[in-house]
């Protein structure tokens, strides 16, 4: 019998039992859209962490003050300010450095005509820019004569911009921060969260030199809040991070022995961290989908069982006329794959117009590849294949003499 | 399309050396029991023939047509079909036999459930590899032949009894086949359809040659055959030519 002729066969086998097949085929469109949908949202988790990790430039240490005690009582770390400009131009003449941006902040007002906002400032150098990957929007950054002359020059972030703009163009606007006139030069392009959920881009920067002397000043002249540094070559950063700790720990006078009283963190570490988290949790997601995918496989093999011993007659009717083995095995095998594979389709459908759904409605980032596609829909043929077979050997293997005897 | 036999008439169709068949059970205390059903059987059927099988239930004569058949194999003995040792086939080769070289015609019709009289008809030439519409187109001639065109469509449960009998023969004659066996054909069908039935069967013996083997415990429908076989106890009591006269008094 050839195959066309086979899969017709089958094909008016599973229209005769309509809502049986239909059922059967529910198992399998569920478990298609599962894995479908679970696949889309880690790989979308993925992406997002990935273009976050990508948002925050490369090979990033930040190096922020250490701890200090007073009388056994700890103030926690950065409460001291052991870090100073000088530690920052040091720490970028080290080998296998790049660059590094000093930082000081602090929290500020600022005014533009009858509109005021509320937000964090960044005191720095224009390697901050490059160093934390920004990009502008419009305008440029400031200068490294800026910073000599200390200019009243900001840059705002996009969210900023927005709140004291609206849809007005900041660009050579004056704005007031703490009642002192600041000319607008720039406006950054946005970046959304970083990996702590921080909103990145309400924000204002200004060079170090202007905030040290007219906003953030401090008792303590030249200490900043916290540096970035940029290692040369990620395959670098383990002797990039020994040695700033050796080179802080000689310019700060550290006896051997003695806790440092600064941190280096290498960045990069932790988003490696939450890129393996987003991994892990795809496959999690993939597992427990898989399982719906299992459960319907299982619901097939059930009903393809039950579906042989009810047609035990019609079997043995088929043998009577000249059908072998072979025939009756690809006759059921065949009935088992298509349910899985029609399954399979609709499953592939609502599993994508269900990660559109979730993209739009619960804002999330969904990613579907082929590759993702395609593997939901092999693995849905191998189920029918796999859990097909045996109720398609089981009814090959009657004997014709009994099958047509049942009743 | 003629179904006239190519072979003389008196070439062997059918021969059975000391055939046995038995069934092995286990009984309640999961002992195996070997239950003889046919004993040294001994049977040759020329071309052409109409022979009638006859017995009461558990004479076995069933268990003989299903042999005859292809559908079981016998414990013992040699099956003959066509010049061909069937006792020694593979279950793939007694499916290409069944499907050749016999046409079956059983009590309850066994059409297939929810599919048209011309698929019915047409299945045996699918599972012989010819395509679909060629198997379609050979199946509507010979409804044609037999009368039931204008029920190629219909299924099994819209026709009569005898109509659905008459699509069944037509099954049975789709692949030419040498040999058709018939298991109680009228056993479901009253007086007047049975007699039309026996009547196609008579038709396709002497006007087609067909071999014809017909298996019956009815003394009128085993009256149509020319040879009668009688079972008793898994042997042949009786084998000869018939006549009417040999029903008279024999009845069991």
């Amino acid at each position: 019998m050839n195959l066309l002729a086979i899969i017709s066969e089958a094909l008016r086998a599973l229209r005769q039992n309509r809502l049986r097949t239909g059922l059967t085929m529910l198992g399998m469109i569920i478990g298609v859209a599962a894995v479908v949908l679970m696949l889309s949202i880690g790989q979308g988790a993925r992406t997002k962490i990935n273009e976050t990790i990508a948002a925050m430039g490369s090979n990033l240490f930040i190096v922020v003050p250490g701890a200090t005690s007073s009388g056994g009582f700890s103030f926690g770390s950065g409460s001291v300010r052991t870090l100073t400009i000088n530690d920052s131009h040091a720490i970028a003449d080290l080998p296998s450095v790049g660059a590094t941006s000093p930082v000081v902040t602090g929290t500020v007002q600022l005014n533009y005509a009858a509109k005021n906002w509320s937000t964090i400032i960044t005191g720095t150098t224009p390697n901050y820019f490059t160093v934390g990957n920004w990009k502008m929007e419009s305008g440029a950054a400031f200068t490294e004569s800026d910073l000599r002359s200390a200019a009243r020059v900001v840059i705002l972030g996009s969210v900023t911009a927005k709140n004291l703009f609206g849809d007005e163009d900041p660009i050579g606007k004056t704005i007031r921060i703490t009642n002192r006139p600041f000319q607008v030069v720039g406006v950054l392009m946005a970046k959304g969260q970083s990996l702590t959920g921080r909103d990145q881009d309400d924000t204002v920067i200004i060079p170090i030199t202007t905030s040290e002397r007219q906003i953030t000043g401090s008792q303590f002249p030249g200490s900043i809040r916290y540096m970035l540094v940029q290692g040369k070559s990620a395959s670098d950063m383990d002797i990039a991070e020994i040695e700033i700790t050796q080179l802080l720990r000689q310019r700060h006078r550290i006896a051997k022995g003695k806790e440092n009283d600064f941190t280096v963190r290498n960045l990069t570490a932790i988003a490696d961290v939450a890129t393996d988290a987003a991994k892990v949790m795809s496959i999690v997601l993939g597992a427990i989908a898989s399982v719906s995918l299992l459960v319907g496989g299982i619901g097939i093999m059930n009903i393809m069982l039950v579906s042989v011993t009810e047609r035990t007659r019609e079997i043995g009717i088929r043998m009577a006329i000249g059908a072998n083995q072979r025939a009756i095995l690809t006759q059921f095998l065949l009935e088992a794959i298509m349910i899985c594979v029609m399954g399979g389709l609709i499953g592939l459908l609502l599993g994508i117009s269900g990660a559109w759904l979730v993209s739009r409605f619960a804002d999330m980032l969904i990613v579907i590849t082929l590759g993702m596609v395609g593997l939901a829909f092999l693995f849905a043929s191998a189920v029918g294949i796999f859990f097909g077979f045996y109720p398609a050997k089981k009814a090959a293997s009657l004997k014709p003499v009994d099958a047509l005897r049942y009743e | 399309m003629t179904f006239a036999q190519t072979a003389p008439a008196t070439q062997t169709l059918i021969r059975i050396d000391d055939l046995c068949k038995s069934y092995s059970l286990q009984d309640a205390s999961g002992k195996t029991v070997t239950n003889q059903v046919l004993f040294d059987i001994n049977l040759t059927i020329q071309r052409g023939e109409f022979v009638a099988i006859m017995g009461h239930s558990g004479s076995g004569k069933s268990t003989l047509m299903n042999i005859l058949g292809c559908l079981d194999t016998p414990t013992s003995g040699s099956y003959w079909l066509d010049g061909q040792n069937v006792a020694t086939l593979s279950s793939n080769e007694l499916a290409h036999i069944r499907n050749q070289s016999i046409g079956f015609v059983f009590q309850g019709f066994n059409l297939l459930k929810r599919m048209t009289a011309l698929d019915n008809v047409a299945t045996p030439l699918l599972y012989a590899g010819i395509s679909r519409s060629q198997s379609r187109k050979r199946a509507l001639e010979l409804l044609r032949r037999t009368g039931l065109e204008r029920f190629a469509e219909h299924q099994p449960n819209q026709l009569s009894g005898g109509q659905q009998q008459r699509v069944a023969i037509s099954r049975a004659l789709i692949n030419q086949p040498p040999l058709i066996l018939a298991d109680e054909p009228t056993g479901n069908l009253d007086t007047q359809t049975s007699e039309e039935i026996m009547r196609l069967f008579i038709q396709l013996n002497e006007e087609q040659g067909m071999t014809i083997v017909l298996v019956t415990h009815e003394d009128d429908i085993a009256a149509y055959a020319k040879r009668l076989i009688r079972l008793k106890d898994g042997h042949v009591i009786v084998d000869k030519n018939n006549t009417d006269a040999d029903f008279v008094g024999s009845a069991p």
